[in-house]
């Protein structure tokens, strides 16, 4: 297979529509722009088509509708707008529309700033929206790793009959990496969406009911029977997607937790400790939703500390610290803003806190 | 014997769950009729918004969704871009429109997006209970303006079809009223205009209808009939404020 050279955001632009996206929309905010921009261009040749939204609210809802009509639809943005896409994803989560979303998260709160961060992690895993519902949540650390889950995410999404959610962040939607594209997934012919989608919205014609999509149920034990039966789902999600890595030694006395970017400096920051004679090793979540509890399960008796190490004041730490649950201390290593600690750093603050335990 | 009226296919057999008076079942019945007789029911996706009217599912007989509270033109919208040959359309109040939803609606119409919605003016927010809405008229009582609309406080009512009429993209633009035999026919002609704006593709279409809302009104259904005609419709004129230029 042909490697080829490409910039974060257009690789997850051309592995959406190769994943089958026919319909992107989309409002600009940086480190995404590349996203809308090549959508802009390149959806249209495969016969689908891009709206450049009035706002992420907007982008939001126009996705629902192509999914709730049998379509692939995609949406990206960053942190901010991901705050307003927020309805939209609880509404689909509520009716069971299967779409494929992308945050290039940036550092906040507020309009916060360009630079990469992993402060919308809660947002991400915790619903983020009202109400009782959960989004698979795939973490990537390469543009590879990225293509390859925006690929497979549909077939999440449409097996779960519910959104997916992709966390990258500015670093990976910026930098370039050689990488190999998938081959592209056939758009589904209106024939095919009744077939698969038999619940879609595609006109009655000859079918025997006619479709309805709905959210309100104003009975409380008619929407409490619904919220039910969507937790059956996300037990199901729970049991049949989580996905991780385990790096290095994992009997070493320090093990690391870290998703995304700060994943691959955690990795070089392991070598550096390596050198100074310290064994380190990490587990990368790969689902932040569900996240993998097993390998803390597993955890060596060698080990003296975990670290959690983010982009963030301290959010995956909530996860790491329910996994350990009391059985070794759990540290946190992180920087905010926008700023990504090197990896001598953070090296350095991990052997910080070992010689603090010893 | 000749048959000289039947209830459209359009409409499903179940008792609504709307107010005496209200005329939301007779803005229903219209735009299902139209539907039928241009033979599109079964060609036809159509979004219900917030407000009273979500439920218009359970009585219009095609295909529909629901949508969050003024987001009912971004969906439609996306299923568009599924669907380029179906019948879209939207129907909305007027504080699921021209309030929570202005974005969304001026935006679609800005595209020139080709579905059509249906927007119910009824000068009032219905489901929560008699709130003002941006087309509540100056000195209409709401339970958010209980000494009446003040235009210092409040502006003063929103005119959406005039408004939109500045929107290149939207192609067919009318207001009716729903308060008598003679307007509820010139409702069903706006309908089925504006439904074949769509059908040929031209753009966006829209249908303002005066409507009732004798329970928050505080009214008698008969009242709120005459208000119609007496106070909204001289803040509102009826009439076409676009159209293509062979209709
Ligand atoms: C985001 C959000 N805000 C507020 C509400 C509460 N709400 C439900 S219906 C409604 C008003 C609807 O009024 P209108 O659009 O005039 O329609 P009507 O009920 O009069 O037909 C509001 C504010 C909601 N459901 N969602």
């Amino acid at each position: 297979m042909e490697k080829i050279l490409m910039k974060g955001n257009e690789a997850f632009a051309e592995a959406a529509m190769r994943g089958g996206a026919g319909y992107y929309f989309g409002y600009p905010i940086t480190p995404q722009n590349e996203i809308p921009e090549y959508m802009s261009h390149e959806l249209e040749k495969t016969g689908g088509a891009f709206i450049q939204a009035e706002s992420e609210l907007a982008a939001v809802n126009m996705a629902y509708g192509a999914a709730a009509a049998g379509g692939r639809a995609f949406i990206s943005s960053s942190s901010p707008g991901l705050a307003l896409m927020q309805e939209g994803i609880s509404f689909m989560c509520s009716v069971e529309v299967p779409v494929v979303i992308l945050n290039v998260s940036r550092g906040g709160p507020g309009v916060g700033g360009i630079q990469p961060g992993q402060a919308d992690y809660m947002q991400a895993t915790r619903g983020g929206g009202n109400g009782d519902y959960h989004v698979p949540v795939y973490a990537p650390s390469t543009i590879q790793e990225a293509i390859d889950m925006i690929c497979s995410a549909y077939d999440v999404a449409d097996r779960y009959r519910n959104p997916v959610m992709v966390l990258a962040d500015g670093m990976m939607g910026q930098m370039m990496e050689p990488v190999v594209l998938p081959p592209a997934r056939k758009a589904s012919t209106y024939e095919e969406i009744r077939r698969d989608k038999p619940w879609s919205l595609t006109g009655k014609g000859d079918r025997e009911e006619r479709n309805v999509l709905k959210s309100l149920r104003l009975q409380p034990d008619v929407l409490e029977e619904h919220v039910m039966h969507l937790f059956e789902k996300y037990d199901r999600m729970e049991k049949e997607l989580v996905k991780y890595e385990t790096f290095g030694n994992m009997d070493s006395e320090i093990i690391f937790v870290a998703f995304g970017t700060m994943s691959r400096l955690v990795a070089e920051s392991i070598e550096i400790l390596a050198e100074r004679g310290i064994s380190a090793g990490m587990i990368r979540p790969i689902t932040l939703w569900p996240f993998p509890v097993k390998p803390f399960e597993e955890l060596s008796p060698s080990t003296k500390v975990v670290i959690s190490a983010e982009l963030s004041m301290g959010q995956l730490i909530a996860d790491v610290k329910a996994s350990v649950n009391g059985r070794v201390p759990v540290r946190l290593i992180n920087r905010v803003g926008g700023i990504v600690p090197s990896s001598i750093e953070i090296a350095d603050r991990a052997q910080k806190h070992l010689e603090e335990l010893a | 014997m000749k048959q000289v009226f039947a209830v459209t296919r359009g409409m499903l057999p179940a008792d609504t769950s709307y107010c005496p008076g209200c005329t939301h079942g007779v803005a229903h019945r219209l735009i299902m009729e139209c539907l039928d007789e241009m033979g599109e029911l079964e060609n036809t996706i159509a979004v219900s918004p917030i407000g009273c009217s979500i439920v218009a599912h359970q009585y219009m007989n095609i295909d529909m969704c629901e949508s969050a509270h003024g987001r009912a033109p971004a969906v439609a919208s996306g299923i568009r871009r599924v669907h380029p040959d179906k019948t879209v359309f939207t129907y909305q109040g007027d504080g699921d429109l021209a309030s929570i939803g202005m974005g969304e609606i001026i935006h679609a119409a800005h595209r020139g997006e080709k579905f059509t919605t249906f927007f119910i003016n009824n000068a009032i927010y219905g489901m929560t209970g008699g709130q003002m809405a941006p087309t509540t008229l100056l000195g209409q009582k709401a339970t958010t303006a209980i000494y009446g609309r003040q235009k210092e406080k409040a502006g003063s009512p929103l005119r959406i079809c005039e408004m939109l009429s500045t929107v290149e993209g939207a192609v067919y633009v009318e207001r009716v009223a729903l308060n008598s035999p003679a307007n509820v026919r010139k409702a069903k002609k706006a309908i089925r205009n504006a439904l074949e704006v769509q059908k040929r593709g031209l753009g966006f279409s829209f249908v303002e209808m005066l409507s009732s809302c004798p329970t928050n009104w505080g009214k008698t259904p008969y009242d709120a009939l005459q208000w119609i005609q007496d106070a909204m419709i001289p803040y509102y004129p009826l009439g076409v404020f676009r159209k293509p230029e062979d209709m």
